[in-house]
């Protein structure tokens, strides 16, 4: 399977990448050959085997139900380029 | 020619958990912006989630609570979206394999009858943040104390058939994750929230009509209101040649209307992936057995007690039992006085409950507590007062009147119903010695005067009189 133009330009727009006129061509082979990849892994037989939901053969530790953290606002709103009365400031979303 | 109106509902509970679903950061309603989202929450490079044990928990007593099957291995996947109050980029949710599946709540509509919705699945995911768009000029407001809140996403087959089993179906839904203690309920604080899949089609048709999604329904009310609206909608589109589309529509409360959200042809690619930050959910059978040993009496159980037990009617038993709190109160009546549950089920129901609601109360902020609730309900049972006078004893008690102690009251007060025969008989000799017109009118042949006499005496009485003597006196001296 290859992908269309019409494809990576909307991965790149769903990802909010902003790709450049030169650099879609690149891409929409780059990325075609990983689904040549994966239609090769598809091709193998895996009636029976339970599909694999993580790398690693192991489960979730759980951990207890206890607040451990501290309100540490000022120090994380220094990485905010915008806040007032406590609040992270971005630019106007309306539904 | 008709139509048949399909609902299903995917209900949001936020679970009751003190800290957040995969960060220790607290969950408490109210607290000053930011100042309960820890690096976890904001998405900060580096951290990674570790799943709360009590989240996992509660899903599974859910589980076992709608007779669903709680899957041994379920998974997290990502769900992929931007917006300002989702700091990842995507929100840990579940798609595959959810940890609940294939349960099933009986709900009771109003003339009576039963009905089996299916539950599909039920599953753990995280909540997002907050965002004000009001108060800004220009910017929007984020805050991420709500962001992973474990919330248990609930959602139903498309098996009603009405805005009316909808809410029945919510109802049960909200009265039983507060039975298991595993919600708090709050519909207000967005504890307790409600998406709407709503289509119709012709009666007798096999395939589902397009549905349409309503966004954040947070009160019963609202839920039956755009319900109704969206169906109309619908019958009307379609019957003036047109068609429903697929899409999100919003519930405008003020407006009583829906109307489209968006409809850009991305909006649901959420592209979900298993998360690689998470191992998968193993609930083994020794937990989930605990589990069930810890399940409270569920609603169901508790009517049909009720109803064996107390010998109540099945109206009774569900409205008693329709909360957990209620159902308490009402035994901890019929326990302490000792009377007939029947007597206590017309007070609980009755002036308990008339006076709450309009109050605005819950049961557990009413002021007449169930032992002194009680307590009136022996002096009626041993005709210390009778029971209309007891309505007046009941509203001194609920104005906190000598602590709200109905002894206090009917002494203080002088309400003691009066026995005393030959006092009885005192009053209807006067009762009838002043009213020589209505006797002879009586006697004449007209029996409807009979009430007019005993309300004479009842009111001479000050409503003190034993009713019952009064009448038996009232016949034997006037057919005398």
């Amino acid at each position: 399977m290859s992908l269309q133009r019409e494809d990576v330009e909307k991965i790149a727009h769903l990802a909010r990448i902003e790709l450049s006129e030169a650099d879609i061509p690149r891409y929409t082979d780059n990325l075609s050959s990983i689904f040549e990849f994966i239609e090769q892994l598809n091709s193998v037989d895996t009636k029976g085997i339970v599909p694999m939901a993580h790398p690693l053969d192991a489960v979730a530790r759980l951990r207890p139900d206890m607040v451990s953290e501290t309100d540490q606002r000022v120090h994380f709103q220094q990485n905010a380029p915008l806040v007032e009365a406590g609040l992270y400031l971005v630019p106007k979303v309306i539904e | 020619m008709s139509w048949e109106v399909v609902i299903g509902l995917e209900v949001h509970a936020q679970l009751a958990t003190r800290s957040k679903i995969f960060s220790g950061a607290a969950t408490a309603y109210g607290a000053a912006p930011n100042t309960q989202a820890c690096s976890v929450d904001l998405g900060l490079p580096g951290v990674l989630p570790v799943l709360n044990q009590e989240a996992v928990r509660m899903a599974a007593k859910f589980g076992l609570a709608i007779g669903a099957s709680v899957s041994p291995r379920s998974v997290f996947a990502r769900k992929n979206y931007f917006y300002p109050d989702l700091p990842k980029g995507y929100q840990i949710s579940q798609y595959e394999l959810p940890v609940v599946s294939e349960g099933t709540l009986l709900i009771e509509l109003e003339d009576g009858t039963e009905k089996v919705i299916g539950v599909t699945r039920a599953h753990l995911e995280e909540d997002a943040g907050k965002s004000l768009h009001e108060d800004f000029q220009g910017y929007t407001g984020i805050d991420l104390n709500r962001a992973g809140t474990p919330l248990l996403e609930i959602v139903s087959e498309p098996d009603m058939r009405s805005a009316k089993e909808a809410i029945a179906y919510m109802k049960k839904l909200h009265s039983l994750v507060q039975y298991l203690e595993i919600c708090d309920g709050n519909m207000q604080e967005g504890s307790f929230r409600c998406d709407a899949n709503v289509s119709v089609r012709r009666v007798g048709a096999a395939e589902y009509g397009t549905r349409a999604e309503i966004k954040n329904l947070n009160s019963f009310r609202f839920v039956e209101r755009a319900i109704n609206f969206e169906v109309e909608r619908q019958i009307e589109l379609i019957e003036s040649g047109g068609k429903v589309v697929q899409e999100t529509r919003l519930y405008d409360a003020e407006k009583n209307e829906t109307r489209s959200m968006r409809t850009k042809e991305e909006a649901n690619d959420y592209r979900y992936f298993p998360d690689p930050d998470l191992l998968p959910l193993v609930v083994e059978a020794d937990f989930l057995q605990q589990v069930k040993a810890e399940l409270p009496e569920l609603p169901d159980d508790k009517r049909q007690r009720f109803m064996t037990q107390y010998g109540l009617s099945k109206y009774d038993a569900s409205v008693l039992t329709a909360s957990r709190e209620l159902a308490d109160y009402f035994e901890e009546v019929v326990q302490s006085s000792e009377c007939e549950a029947k007597l206590c089920a017309n007070w609980v129901m009755g002036d308990l409950a008339a006076l709450l609601n309009k109050n605005d109360l819950e049961i557990t902020e009413s002021p007449v507590t169930a032992a002194h609730l009680a307590k009136m309900i022996r002096r009626i049972a041993d005709n210390t007062i009778s029971g209309k006078i007891a309505k007046d004893v009941f509203e001194a008690m609920w104005a906190g009147e000598h602590d709200g102690d109905a002894d206090g009251i009917i002494e203080a007060k002088g309400l003691k119903q009066v026995t005393d025969t030959g006092a009885i008989e005192k009053l209807v000799d006067e009762v009838i010695a002043a009213n020589p017109g209505q006797v002879e009118a009586y006697r004449g042949g007209k029996d409807k005067l009979f009430g007019f006499f005993v309300g004479q005496v009842m009111k001479v009485s000050k409503g003190k009189a034993n009713p019952a003597q009064v009448n038996d006196l009232l016949k034997k001296k006037l057919d005398a």
